[in-house]
């Protein structure tokens, strides 16, 4: 791509490339992974201190302008903060899920229940994994994106803890997996995290993840989130992003995806004063599918941006994506999704929506979805709408008894709902839905 | 005290005037035809009293129940009784018709300051209801009015009506798109709600239905007025002679 000179960087630029050249001082990892990391690391460095945060002349981010979210260069979080007391915030459990936390970036071994994994599934600490340097964690850094993802790249330079999570192949773990993150400081820290997943060979896995934090703090999350899904293999991965609204929130997601395999993904986006998720995704092996869906909810001033690579490499492979935006009050909602199909992916079946509903007068959807075909026999389509609920639907609830913040209420769950019926497992499916009712009812009643 | 008392109504759509003064009076336990001309405002006298936001009221008033209409919200009015059976249903698409209907009831019984009618209670009652008029459970489970055939649709207007008991019905040409079987069924569903303190305006262009659902007064309506009223002899007459000698005295 195209690197421009910048000579003039902005205050949380110049704090972050300080706050790097100590971090690439400091402690490094150990083992056999010590070169190769270092070498990511330092690369990531040079990347940033060439191109700094992304802004909108980026054309990627260009309705994110990060050099405007991110004003301070919070100091990555390295004790914990406040976790009991009165105000501690907490966070959430999904019934039948096994629980796994993370509070200020760090695991919390107390918070977590690592005890009788099932067979198959591994659970280890980044770290320790790292020292001991052979396995899934082998693949570190080797989905990163072609083009430079600055978010990325802070998160390569100061990744603290982490996990490796591996399902040997054959293996169906039927008990969700979820990664709970919670940020407790009451003053503005970062977190750097990071895992990776491989699902093996006709393995099944269900990972949840969730964001939260303490309300009023202006804490900055960047995490990042390595897949691999092998030959027939079945991953499904939901989020929850609910932090506070204050925070900021970055998430880079990047899955390859095997032969025969399938991969689906659902994301629910209400929290953060501004979040971005970049997703990347690659058909590595042929006869794949991906779902890739996602409801964003904002009010008051929140700003949330999707964006989505997907890489169809390979022929005969299916994708369909779903994100539905409700926006309330001042709120802007980003998304941008490209499907590219090269030369060799004949027979690719790839779908894109992306809907959007602006209740609020002064809200705005900024939709920008792409195809990118070189392929000739492929069945390809995107559509993107953003409108105000329907007049005549609302008078018809109206009509018969409901009030108007009722009816609203009623069609945005409605309208959400085509999204969140996507979710395979039941009881995720149930408390996304029960939280996204909550939501708007608090919102609308 | 009538039920509906409708004086002098002027209402217009995007500056085109639509109602030009229009009377009715409905007491309680009568049944209303309304016939008219296409384009004559029948439906949008429905709308005007059900509170459809297209509308603007220029003149004249609107009383159910001695309570002014026109100052309600659309919600406000279908709680005091008043229910429209819409000419055009439309499709409600991921709102169950289970989750709707019991949204609508207990939303008017609590603005009634009635307790919400049990779970139980309210499928047995759905249930019920929806068997006398062919409505099948799969219809149910889907969205409103999703994948309905027209005549569906229509006996779905009925199904709510029955369900939430209004004081004042009105059926928009609830006839229109029912097979000769469904007619009787949504007819029979109709008049099972005929009773002393109920009034019922129904507008069609057929007298066909008013066979089954016998008025006690037919009105004729023309540019935006009632020109005519009678018995419901009336009816057979515009069936035999059309509405040519309309036209001309309303113009
Ligand atoms: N949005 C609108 N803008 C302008 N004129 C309108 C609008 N909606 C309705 N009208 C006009 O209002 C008049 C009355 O329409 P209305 O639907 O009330 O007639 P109707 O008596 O119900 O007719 P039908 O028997 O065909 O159902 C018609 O001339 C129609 O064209
Ligand atoms: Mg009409």
């Amino acid at each position: 791509m195209n690197v421009q000179p910048q000579p003039i960087r902005t205050a949380a630029e110049q704090a972050l490339l300080a706050l790097l050249e100590r971090r690439l001082a400091g402690p490094a990892v150990d083992g056999p992974l010590a070169g190769r990391i270092g070498e990511l690391r330092r690369a990531a460095h040079a990347a940033f201190a060439a191109n700094g945060l992304p802004h909108r002349r980026v054309e990627e981010w260009k309705y994110t302008d990060l050099r405007g979210f991110l004003r301070e260069a919070a100091p990555a979080a390295t004790a914990l903060g406040i976790s009991d007391g009165a105000s501690a915030p907490s966070a959430v459990a999904f019934p039948g899920a096994r629980r796994i936390l993370f509070v200020d970036g760090q695991l919390s071994p107390a918070g977590s229940d690592l005890a009788d994994l099932e067979p198959g599934l591994t659970v280890v600490p980044l770290a320790q994994a790292m020292a001991v340097g052979r396995g899934t964690v082998e693949k570190f850094g080797t989905l990163a994106p072609q083009r430079y993802d600055g978010v990325l790249a802070l998160n390569t330079a100061f990744f603290g803890d982490g996990l490796v999570i591996q399902i040997a192949d054959g293996a169906k773990i039927e008990r969700p997996l979820h990664v709970a993150h919670l940020v407790t400081h009451d003053h503005p820290v970062a977190t750097y995290t990071r895992r990776l997943v491989e699902v093996g060979e006709g393995a099944a896995f269900t990972l949840v993840e969730s964001f939260e934090g303490r309300s009023g703090v202006p804490y900055q999350v960047n995490d990042a989130l390595e897949l691999f899904v092998g030959d027939t293999g079945h991953m499904d991965y939901v989020r929850l992003q609910d932090d506070s609204e204050t925070a900021l929130h970055l998430s880079t997601v990047m899955v390859d995806i095997g032969r025969d395999a399938k991969f689906h993904a659902f994301g629910l986006t209400t929290g953060a004063i501004a979040s971005r998720v970049s997703l990347y995704g690659r058909f590595s092996g042929t006869h794949s599918h991906a779902g890739i869906r996602g409801v964003t909810l904002l009010k008051d001033r929140q700003h949330a941006d999707v964006t989505l690579l997907l890489d169809h490499a390979v022929a005969h492979c299916e994708s369909r994506e779903l994100f539905k935006t409700v926006l309330f009050d001042e709120t802007r909602g980003v998304f941008q999704g490209k499907i590219v199909v090269r030369p060799d992916a004949q027979k690719t079946d790839g779908r894109m929506m992306s809907q959007a509903l602006l209740i609020g007068e002064t809200a705005e959807m900024d939709n920008k979805p792409e195809l990118e075909i070189f392929a000739d026999d492929v069945q390809c389509g995107h559509g993107a709408t953003a409108g105000a609920l329907d007049e005549d639907l609302l008078f018809y609830l109206k009509a018969r008894g409901l009030p108007a913040k009722e009816a609203e209420a009623l069609l945005i769950q409605a309208f959400v709902g085509e999204a969140l019926e996507f979710v395979e497992e039941e009881g995720l499916r149930e408390a996304l839905i029960a939280r996204a009712e909550r939501w708007l009812n608090a919102r609308t009643g | 005290m009538a039920l509906l008392e409708i004086k002098n109504l002027h209402a217009q759509i995007e500056d085109n005037q639509i109602l030009r003064g229009l009377d009715l009076v409905v007491n309680p336990g009568e049944v209303h035809a309304i016939m008219g001309p296409n384009g004559s405002g029948k439906s949008t006298l429905s709308y005007v009293l059900a509170g459809k936001p297209d509308y603007e009221v220029t003149a004249g008033e609107a009383l159910l129940d001695g309570q002014n209409l026109l100052e309600m919200d659309p919600d406000a009015r279908a709680a005091a009784g008043l229910f429209l059976a819409f000419q055009y249903p439309i499709e409600i698409p991921g709102v169950a018709t289970m989750t709707f209907l019991r949204t609508a009831i207990n939303a008017q019984r609590k603005a009634r300051g009635e307790a919400e009618l049990s779970t139980p209670d309210f499928l047995r009652l759905v249930k019920e209801k929806a068997g006398d008029l062919g409505i099948t459970q799969d219809m149910l489970r889907r969205g409103v009015n999703v994948g309905f055939s027209g005549g569906e649709k229509k006996r779905n207007e009925i199904l709510q009506m029955t369900l939430l008991q209004p004081k004042l019905c009105i059926l928009d040409e609830t006839d229109s798109g029912l097979d000769i079987d469904a007619l009787k069924v949504v007819s029979e569903g109709v008049n099972a709600l005929r009773a002393p303190d109920r009034g019922m305006v129904v507008i069609t262009h057929y007298q066909r239905l008013l066979n089954h659902i016998v008025p006690d007064v037919v009105h004729v309506m023309n540019k935006g007025r009632i020109v005519r009223s009678g018995g419901k002899e009336l009816a057979l007459e515009l069936e035999a002679s059309g509405y040519a000698g309309y036209s001309q005295d309303a113009a």
